[in-house]
Order: structure tokens, then sequence, then C-alpha cells
């Protein structure tokens, strides 16, 4: 399933995020099961299927992440993210730190502080992991896609870690 | 998911948690991560002058089933030769922790941390 050919896109990272909304709303309101609910049940069953992947399509490209994985996979490249372990000690010593920087951050003198100084750095990482990415993402050879589906890897840890530094936030925030 | 026993204990008392220095040249790191999970695994082996490995420590980043595979072999390869060591397989891990199909990664991931380990010491007595 190509989501971009559903949404009348050209596949690309860097997308139109308005034409992509107004692309849904409109593909969300002709496939809607309340539109069938006089039709025959082939019809329905049809109209259900297309609405499902409408909403799955929207939730994989409104997202960096996931558009970047999708662009991919539309590529024949297999990201593998379950039997492909990451060896790259650089990268993984730099994650070790900041998690035991995300642990130390609750005994700091401001917790909260010290979250979003942790936060700030690991997001300025992202910003310039995902900016490369991009770069990588307008070529189409074979060299450039492996590099892209390394950097989607990569960005996998650092998302995992914002997502687990939103958690201590809000629990902190949360008394 | 409920998990087994065996991945609870092994995640509530996890044995061999920490690490040695990694300039010592008798230490072996293994540093590996799953992208699936955005899990971080550090697996340390003691290495004596015979081959056999004398200690392990880990620090694991993850869920309970990462934790708990790399607690196990890390109680696993103790006395083992470095040869023995790497014949440990994520299938063996995965049968002690009755881990379910969708946590196999976290004992390919502690499979993986014992090669990457012993493929850092090799290195570094070449």
């Amino acid at each position: 399933m190509n989501y971009f050919a559903l949404f009348n896109l050209t596949p690309s990272f860097v997308i139109d995020t308005t034409a992509l909304a107004a692309s849904y709303q409109q593909l969300q309101k002709l496939t809607h099961p309340d539109k069938f609910a006089t039709a025959s049940e082939r019809d329905k069953l049809i109209a259900l299927q297309k609405n499902a992947q409408v909403n799955d399509g929207y939730q994989v490209l409104k997202r960096p992440l996931s558009r970047a994985e999708h662009m991919l996979e539309l590529r024949g490249v297999e990201l593998q993210h379950e039997q492909k372990t990451m060896q790259d000690g650089t990268f993984l010593m730099q994650q070790m730190e900041w998690r035991e920087q995300l642990d130390d951050a609750q005994h700091a003198v401001d917790p909260l502080i010290a979250l979003e100084e942790l936060d700030d750095e690991v997001a300025g990482n992202s910003k310039a992991l995902i900016d490369e990415l991009g770069t990588l993402l307008e070529q189409t050879n074979d060299a450039a896609n492996e590099s892209a589906a390394n950097l989607v890897r990569k960005l996998k840890f650092l998302f995992k870690l914002r997502h687990e530094i939103e958690l201590k936030e809000d629990a902190l925030s949360d008394f | 998911m409920a998990y087994s026993e065996k991945v609870i204990d092994h995640y509530e008392n996890p044995r061999n948690v920490g690490g040695f220095d990694k300039n010592d040249p008798s230490i072996a790191t293994g540093m590996v991560g799953a992208p699936a999970c955005g899990d971080v695994m550090k697996l340390q082996l003691k290495i004596g002058a015979n081959g056999i490995i004398e200690d392990a420590k880990f620090k694991t980043y993850g869920c309970g089933s990462a934790i708990a595979s790399s607690s196990l072999v890390t109680e696993w390869v103790k006395g083992k030769s470095i040869d023995d060591a790497v014949k440990i397989s994520n299938t063996d891990i995965a049968e002690e922790l009755a881990l379910p199909p969708v946590k196999i990664h976290c004992s390919i991931l502690a499979e993986d941390a014992i090669k990457a380990a012993v493929a850092d010491y090799k290195k570094k007595n070449q």
C-alpha cells in the first residue's frame, strides 16, 4: 500500500502537512461507515477497509519517523527492527549516558530543569539526525537508502528516550 | 502481557548489575541496542588468562524481558570459556525465561551482547 498515492501526495520526506490533513478529511468523509448504512454488505465491507487504510495511512504519514520508514519500505528497504541489533559503540555509549542522566535527574536540585536540559540536548540531536535523514531520502541509491535506514534506527532510540523523559516529567509535575 | 516467574525474579533481583573498567585489557565490553524498542544493553566480562570468564556484569535500560535476559546471561557465562559463551543462543535464553514471541528480540539482544563482548576482547588482545 502506497500511502502517498492514497493521499494524492508526491512521495517525499518533506510534505505539505496542510494538504495531507485536507486530503485525510476528504477521504475520511468519503469512506465513513455512516455513508454506507444502506449500502450492500459488500460495499460496506470495502468502505470499512478503505476507511481503516485512510486512518492508518494518516498516522504513518504525519510523523516524520514513520513517514521515512514508509518511504524506505516503498523502495524495498527492509528495516528489520526486530532482528537487526545496533552495534555502533559510540552511539550506544551516548544512549547509555543519557539514560543514566535521566535516572540521576530526580536527585537534581531542580529535577524538572534537569529533565528539560536533557530533553533539549536529545531534541537537538534528533533534529540534526532528521535533517540528515531528509537529505539522504532525496537520493534513491542503495547506499543512501542504507544510511537512511540506519538513521531511522538511531532515531528510534532518541524518540524512545524523549518519551521516557516526558513520562518522568509528567510523574514529577503530577502531585 | 504476563511475565513468567523467572523473568519477574531476574527483574526484581537482577544478578550482577554494574560494570568494570572498560580500558582494562582483561575486560570485554559488549554494547548493543534494539531499535524496535530502544533498549540499550551493556555486558562486560572479566576474562582470565586461560580464556575462562571469571566474572560478568551488565547494565540494561529496557523492559523486564531485556533486563532478565541480560541478568540470566551474566549467570550463564561465568566459568565458561569465551568459545563456549558465544554458543549461548537466543533460543536457549528465550526458552529458559519462557519469553513470548513479541519479546524474542530481547533474547537476541542478550545473545548479540555476548558476541559483541567477545569480539571486543579478541580485538583488544590480538
